[in-house]
């Protein structure tokens, strides 16, 4: 396995000339098919760490190499998951995927190979069912379960996760959580994932990176989730190893590096 | 026969009376206090103008001069003395045309103007400043370059609509969500694909905004324009009473323009949802 798959090296980032850098030399490997959690307070600079790995944002300083070529404009192997979904209200939820699809595999693909394609996608996050509704006609959790199926639609090398679950509601979250979780696991996709959520960030993932608060945010500490696989958030409640996870990111966040906005 | 009983077989469970109804119950409920409104209206006219030397006509009294023109919209008695659906049917053929070109030309002035910084720099002062131009300030001009009636007012009617259907276009073009520049961007959407698959549905639902403001604006220029041309036409229509003293004529007259402006109003907007599918 390639622990260097996705290699974030040096990176900075600052929005103007003279303003203070947002990002401070932040280095990162991650391997093929593994599934890593940035989680920090707002304002840190995890959405812009994620979005220059996605390509939207160009780094002032150092790059990113994606199995073995060098990240310098957005792409569909680089799929995001928006956190407001994203979706385009004037196209029903299998347009939205096909959109995509077609963009991706026009030449590579047939009609019908696409059309099966966009089908599989929506059936691996089970909206078969609402496949010909338009996102102003399904909830939020739905929506963003489209927005999953149309970035995995993509096939990319490394799926990222923007905050993808903020805006839901508790129970539509476990959910939407267990379902990533099953696909992690049919796919081995590698999953950059944003969250400011601890549990989630304890149940998902291999590994939690934690960062420090901005500006000049950099990398805290690195924590290795040592639990079982399939992980079932019930059983886990009580499993010490989780609890220890969790109080060590809670400790990290509440008492070592307070949100700044709190501590005044 | 059998073919109509055949229908009636297939029509027969869709009007079943249990869903039929409510809907006409509520249709009814809706529709009650406007028709109270309308009798109210009616009858205080009635009241405050049925004595002899008012200076309007009341109803009753419309009704009874003006009854041929409300029933028989389609007659023509040669020359200009034809039924207000004529009058109607040329002034909307004017609005037609002109408010067409007024779309075309402002679709496309406004993605040059949403899309190129250039191109809104030189071109959106000048519109701000002609778009406050009175419609009938361009008449003359335009009768002086077209040197006949009917073309002058099919511009009246273009020059005031394209303001509306320009500006908002370009914000149209201007707003489209990062969000959707985002999605874009991922999946490598650029260039004309871009424009027809996230551009254009994007601004849809401004671009339409736009026109429906424009085709109100056409339909208030018609009729001042065609008072000023002669001619065929409602506004004309409407002077030609006021020069003979029909002024029950005129009300009715005033009655139909009111209804096909709301009717044009409504068009435009039905005609929004369904190019947009339901966004706008």
């Amino acid at each position: 396995m390639d622990p260097r798959f996705l290699n974030i090296s040096n990176v900075s980032i600052r929005f103007a000339p003279r303003a203070p850098n947002v990002l401070q030399s932040v280095s990162l490997d991650v391997a093929r098919g593994e599934f890593v959690a940035i989680i920090g307070h707002s304002g840190c600079g995890k959405s812009t760490l994620l979005n220059i790995v996605a390509g939207l944002l160009q780094a002032t300083g150092g790059g990113v190499v994606l199995d073995g070529r060098e990240v310098d404009e957005p792409g569909p192997d680089r799929a995001v998951v928006f956190q407001n979904h994203s979706l385009l209200p004037w196209l029903t939820c299998r347009e939205n995927v096909r959109l995509a699809v077609d963009q991706v595999f026009g030449r590579s693909k047939s009609r019908i190979e696409r059309a099966r394609w966009v089908d599989e996608t929506l059936a691996l996050v089970r909206m078969e069912h609402a496949a010909d509704k338009k996102p102003g006609e399904i909830s939020g959790g739905m929506k963003q379960r489209i927005g999953i199926a149309r970035a995995l639609a993509m096939q990319p090398k490394v799926l990222l996760l923007d905050e993808p679950f903020g805006a839901l509601d508790a129970l539509t979250r476990a959910h939407l959580q267990d379902q990533v979780m099953q696909i992690h696991a049919r796919l081995g996709t590698t999953v950059l994932m944003i969250t400011h959520d601890v549990d989630e960030a304890v149940l998902l993932s291999d590994r939690i990176v934690m960062m420090t608060n901005g500006p000049e945010a950099e990398i805290g500490e690195i924590l290795n989730v040592d639990l079982p696989r399939p992980r079932d958030r019930l059983a886990l409640a009580q499993d010490p190893r989780f609890l220890a996870a969790r109080a060590a990111v809670m400790e990290f966040l509440y008492a070592r590096h307070r949100n700044p906005a709190d501590a005044a | 026969m059998e073919t109509v009983l055949g229908r009636v077989a297939v029509l027969a469970p869709r009007l079943k009376p249990a869903v039929l109804w409510p809907a006409l119950r509520r249709g009814a409920t809706n529709a009650m206090p406007l028709l109270v409104m309308l009798i109210v209206i009616a009858v205080l006219w009635q009241l405050l103008l049925d004595h002899p030397g008012a200076g309007l006509p009341a109803p009753s009294k419309v009704w009874a001069q003006s009854r041929d023109l409300i029933l028989h919209p389609f007659y023509d008695h040669g020359g200009l003395d034809k039924g207000l659906g004529w009058h109607l049917a040329a002034s909307l053929q004017r609005v037609a045309l002109g408010f067409c070109l007024a779309a075309i030309a402002g679709i496309a002035l406004g993605l040059l103007v949403g899309t190129s910084e250039v191109a809104m720099r030189g071109l959106d002062p000048i519109f701000q400043v002609l778009r406050t131009v009175p419609p009938l300030a361009w008449l003359p001009l335009s009768l002086a370059a077209f040197r006949d009636a009917q073309p002058s007012a099919i511009f009246v009617i273009f020059i005031t609509a394209i303001w509306p259907v320009i500006i908002n276009t370009a914000v149209g073009v201007r707003n489209v969500p990062q969000d959707y520049r985002n999605v874009a961007k991922v999946i490598r959407l650029r260039g004309f694909g871009y424009f027809t698959k996230i551009l254009l549905p994007a601004a849809a639902p401004f671009i339409f905004t736009g026109l429906r403001i424009g085709i109100g604006l056409s339909w208030l220029a018609i009729v001042a324009a065609e008072m000023l041309v002669g001619g065929v036409g409602i506004g004309f229509f409407i002077w030609d009473a006021w020069n003979s003293s029909n002024i029950s004529d005129i009300i009715v007259a005033l009655i139909y323009v009111g209804l096909v402006g709301f009717v044009l109003d409504r068009l435009v907007a039905l005609l929004g949802r369904l190019v947009t599918r339901g966004t706008a």
